[in-house]
């Protein structure tokens, strides 16, 4: 298991060795219907979209929920450190003699950068739009990745 | 009714669903948002529904309630850890009760991007007819 420390990262409170202990108990609670509809504390930096970051030994995955973005209203860019996704997301208009009984979608301009926690490898991101999710493949660079070490 | 500028979008967390009943697979629900309008024809109804694909939602219209139910896959692939972790991932589930008599033959649903439009065309009403009485 890799534990991480994520000194840059906004508003991340002091990570303990419990915090997925946390996820689970709050994922309990609302199981249990303890929670109700609260929105999870800790974590989030407040910029649209949310994601999940997550890696494996040597990819770190990002994903977002952007529902009805096209591909060509969104851009990605990345440097060795920061990943940013920024785009738009716009609501066709419906015509004429419509009349709206709701409204609860949102358009707008969306623009976040993501700093990840180690050394990234710009040149071979892959990234994928489906179901309006957006999943991104980031691998690690070389010289980051954990190696084995021989004990004599 | 529609923004001429485009503002920047915020952070809205997840419409969670305090379940009213018993899901047999646990796991959270949530609310998805909706956009309802109607024209002479028919009603549309769209929801953001990211990450149900079309054979994991169910449409349901019964007793003049609309039921939208969408499962969503957990995205954890296998040997993933999680880092940073901002949303919760699970199924979608909203119901409506529909004033209008709807056609049911000619609902039309399509899911795009994660979005579903839903086309429920109203029934059209009984055109009047004249009764012609017979002398038995």
């Amino acid at each position: 298991m890799i534990y991480r420390r994520l000194y840059n990262y906004p508003t991340a409170s002091f990570h303990s060795a419990f915090d997925q202990l946390e996820r689970m108990r709050r994922q309990f609670d609302r199981l249990l219907g303890g929670e109700s509809g609260t929105s999870s504390s800790g974590i989030g930096s407040g910029v649209f979209p949310q994601i999940n970051l997550t890696e494996d030994a040597d990819k770190f995955f990002i994903r977002a929920e952007l529902p009805g973005v096209k591909t060509e209203d969104l851009q990605m860019q990345a440097t060795s450190k920061n990943l940013s996704i920024s785009g738009e997301r716009k609501i066709e208009a419906e015509g004429e003699g419509i009349r709206y009984h709701r409204r609860e979608r949102e358009a707008g301009k969306f623009s976040r950068i993501i700093a990840m926690p180690n050394e990234i490898d710009p040149d071979r991101i892959e990234a994928g739009m489906r179901d309006g999710i957006l999943t991104v493949r980031v691998p690690k660079a070389e010289a980051v990745k954990p190696r084995q070490i021989a004990i004599n | 009714m529609t923004d001429q500028d485009s503002k920047e979008l915020r952070v809205k967390e997840k419409k969670e669903l305090s379940a009213a009943a018993e899901m047999t697979k646990p796991g959270p629900v949530f609310t998805p948002s909706v956009d309802i309008f109607e024209s002479d024809h028919d009603i549309v109804l769209l929801a953001d529904m990211p990450g149900v694909q079309a054979d994991r939602l169910s449409i349901d219209l019964r007793d003049n309630t609309l039921t939208l139910d969408g499962e969503v896959k957990p995205f954890e692939g296998k040997g993933e850890e999680d880092v940073i972790i901002e949303y919760e991932v699970g199924k979608y589930y909203r119901q409506f009760s529909l004033s209008e008599v709807i056609d049911q033959g000619k609902i039309d649903a399509q899911l795009k991007d994660g979005v579903l439009r839903l086309t429920l065309p109203k029934v059209e009403k009984a055109a009047p007819r004249t009764i012609t009485v017979q002398a038995a």
